[in-house]
């Protein structure tokens, strides 16, 4: 069994051992600590040179790793959370996301920021949020998350060795402990994957007929959404299939569409706030491929920070039980 | 102002290192939610510092906050609900270990970002003409952080009452200060022309003391000054997460703040104030823990209604 952080420390390896462009940079990161989450644990004992450890400067970071990415590195910036990555947003959208276009493509940004999202640790208002939506649609910015159902390592290695282009990766702090699902234990599931360099995950109950939801899900809300399929299916006789895509912006959502083609019913879930979220986007994107007929819902966090203590959190951040109930009710509209 | 006597000094610590002592005991037991960063071996600084504070004066603290607040006057039953998601903490359990509000005491989880609502609010009291000043505390690591200049040049241009204290416990999480912090801390505040106070010291009384003549800057409405203290954490920097050596934690502990000022008072004295202060702790944690989870009704919309 391999856990998605053992997995994404793999990846990191693979990184350092195939390019000495390569340089992992951010807070913490040095061994014996490995960093906040444990992500790069060793690779500072095995790769001195490469892993580089930082003031608290999450700003001044993420802009060293711009200008590295422009003179021909592959930096790999780790911001110790999610939360932070709002300290980093004019890097983001006004440098790393601007130079190639600006300069009439002249220059490349192999940028790599990568960052744990999300909540339900208890951690409160400024260590649980899930704040991508706000960079979701940043032109020149690629956004791609982590997911339970492929090789996070693997993921992480093409944005940092593969992708020209300034790469938000997310992971997800519950997803960590959790282990790359191997397709062929998924005995409940079908498992489609498309060919995509980030590619999209489809999945169905196995021998079930023909879906009637569509559910989409990305990071670790595809493990909710997953479970939910499930007891859709075998307590509601509700059947459904789920997308999961790991390159979420720039938004290419043909596997979605081909699937809502068929079901009419989209339900979309995520762990970012509800108002002008992932979610708001792809069903948008969906009406418009798909014309009237549509029917579709948003399962996600409610519109307020998220609280620390356990049945308020649990309160404010999307639990299987609203995916199931959604869907239920998604079922029955007409 | 009479400073407090050395039982007060000696009680205030102790306060909070029971607090912070059985905060990591309870733990492993699920009673907190998230996390928590201990003020354990830094108990004088809070303490020294904040026992300059008037009526109406302001504190801007940290993640690392239980101490300040404690400090501060706060009531540690409140405390220990807000950690523990009951609806009497201090947030009502919306806040958690390092998000506490509480009359004129902040905190955030944001480094560095505290740094220019603390200038903020002393603009304000120059603005009204008050009398107030702002307390605000950061640590070593949050020296990191570009808004904190940005703050000292705004600060420094506008005259505002404010007193900078920063904690330099040698470590920011697991990352010694020869590792991010170039230069002297004192002559980061020097550049911008504030006015800047080091001490090396756990000793309670000489931290009163040694601040002093910079809260006198504040106070006199000079404009803003700080305070470097070089002091140690004796705990991880949140749980289990230490990996500093542990014969240098060992050669800190030497210099405990609590023994320190122990020695000044009478065992008899000594063993009163610990019996308190026990009683007080566990007290506070039996009644915050016997208190109602913070339930979901009480959830209200991030914004007021709009008029
Ligand atoms: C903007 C931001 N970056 C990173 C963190 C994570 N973090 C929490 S405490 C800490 C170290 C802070 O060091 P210092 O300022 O010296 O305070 P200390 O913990 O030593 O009291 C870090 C990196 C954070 N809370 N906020
Ligand atoms: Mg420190």
């Amino acid at each position: 069994m391999t856990t998605i952080l053992e997995s994404l420390n793999r990846g990191l390896r693979t990184c350092l051992e195939e390019s000495d462009r390569v340089y992992v940079i951010g807070e913490d990161v040095l061994d014996p600590y490995g960093g906040a989450f444990k992500v790069t644990r060793g690779l500072s004992t095995d790769y001195p040179e490469h892993v580089i450890t930082t003031p608290v400067s999450e700003a001044g970071i993420v802009g060293v790793g711009v200008g590295m990415a422009l003179r021909g590195l592959f930096p790999v910036i780790e911001i110790m959370f999610g939360d932070f990555i709002s300290l980093t947003v004019d890097q983001l959208i006004n440098h790393a996301a601007k130079f190639r276009w600006m300069s009439n493509d002249q220059v490349r940004v192999p940028l790599v920021v990568r960052t744990p999202m999300g909540g339900r640790r208890g951690y409160g208002p400024t260590h649980s949020q899930s704040l991508e939506k706000h960079l979701l649609g940043a032109p020149g910015l690629r956004v791609v998350a982590a997911t339970a159902l492929g090789d996070a390592g693997e993921l992480l290695r093409k944005a940092v060795l593969e992708d020209e282009d300034p790469v938000l990766f997310l992971e997800h702090k519950v997803l960590y402990a959790k282990p790359i699902i191997a397709h062929d234990e998924l005995s409940d599931f079908e498992v489609d994957v498309s060919d995509d360099p980030y590619p999209t995950y489809r999945l169905r109950i196995a021998g079930a007929p023909t879906p009637v939801i569509t559910l989409t899900a990305y990071g670790y809300s595809a493990e909710l959404a997953r479970e939910a399929v499930k007891r859709l299916a075998y307590e509601h006789e509700i059947f459904s299939d789920l997308i999961v895509p790991t390159h979420l912006s720039p938004f290419e959502l043909s596997d979605l569409f081909s699937a809502v083609r068929q079901t009419k019913r989209l339900l979309t879930v995520e762990e970012g706030t509800m108002t002008l979220g992932w979610g708001a986007e792809v069903i948008a994107r969906a009406l418009e491929e798909l014309g009237a007929g549509l029917h579709a819902q948003r399962v996600a966090a409610g519109d307020m920070p998220i609280p620390a203590a356990g049945l308020l959190e649990t309160a404010v951040l999307p639990q299987v039980e609203d995916i199931i109930e959604a869907a239920v009710a998604l079922s029955e509209a007409n | 102002m009479s400073r407090p006597d050395n039982a007060a000094f000696y009680r205030r610590m102790l306060r909070i290192r029971r607090f912070e002592e059985t905060v990591l005991d309870l733990f492993p037991r699920g009673l907190f939610y998230g996390t928590t960063h201990t003020y354990i071996g830094q108990e004088a600084n809070a303490v020294g510092v904040l026992a300059w504070l008037r009526e109406g004066d302001i504190v801007v603290s940290n993640h690392r906050c239980h101490g300040h607040f404690l400090a501060y006057g706060g009531s540690m039953r409140s405390l220990a609900a807000e950690l523990m998601g009951r609806s009497t903490g201090v947030c009502g359990g919306r806040g958690g270990s390092q998000h506490i509000q509480w009359r004129d005491f902040y905190a955030n989880g944001i480094l560095g970002g505290t740094v220019p609502m603390a200038a903020g609010m002393a603009s304000t009291e120059k603005l009204k003409e008050g009398d107030k000043m702002v307390f605000s505390f950061m640590g070593d690591g949050t020296l990191g952080e570009g808004v904190v200049y940005e703050t000292l040049n705004i600060a420094a241009l506008g005259a505002f009452p404010i007193l900078f204290i920063v904690e330099n416990n040698r470590y920011a999480q697991s990352t010694p200060t020869r590792l991010n912090l170039a230069g002297e801390i004192p002559d980061r505040f020097k550049a911008f022309g504030i006015p800047v106070e080091s001490i090396d010291s756990t000793d309670v009384v000489e931290i009163h003391e040694a601040i002093e003549p910079m809260l006198k800057y504040v106070r006199e409405k000079n404009g803003p000054a700080a305070f470097v203290v070089h002091t140690y954490r004796f705990a991880p920097h949140s749980k289990g997460d230490d990996s500093r050596d542990p014969e240098e934690i060992a050669r800190y502990r030497t210099k405990d703040p609590l023994p320190i000022q122990a020695e000044r008072l009478e065992e008899a004295n000594q063993r009163e104030i610990q019996e308190s202060v026990e009683m007080e702790v566990a007290d506070a944690f039996e009644q915050a823990e016997s208190d109602p989870a913070a339930e979901p009704a009480s959830l209200t919309s991030p914004l007021g209604k709009s008029q």
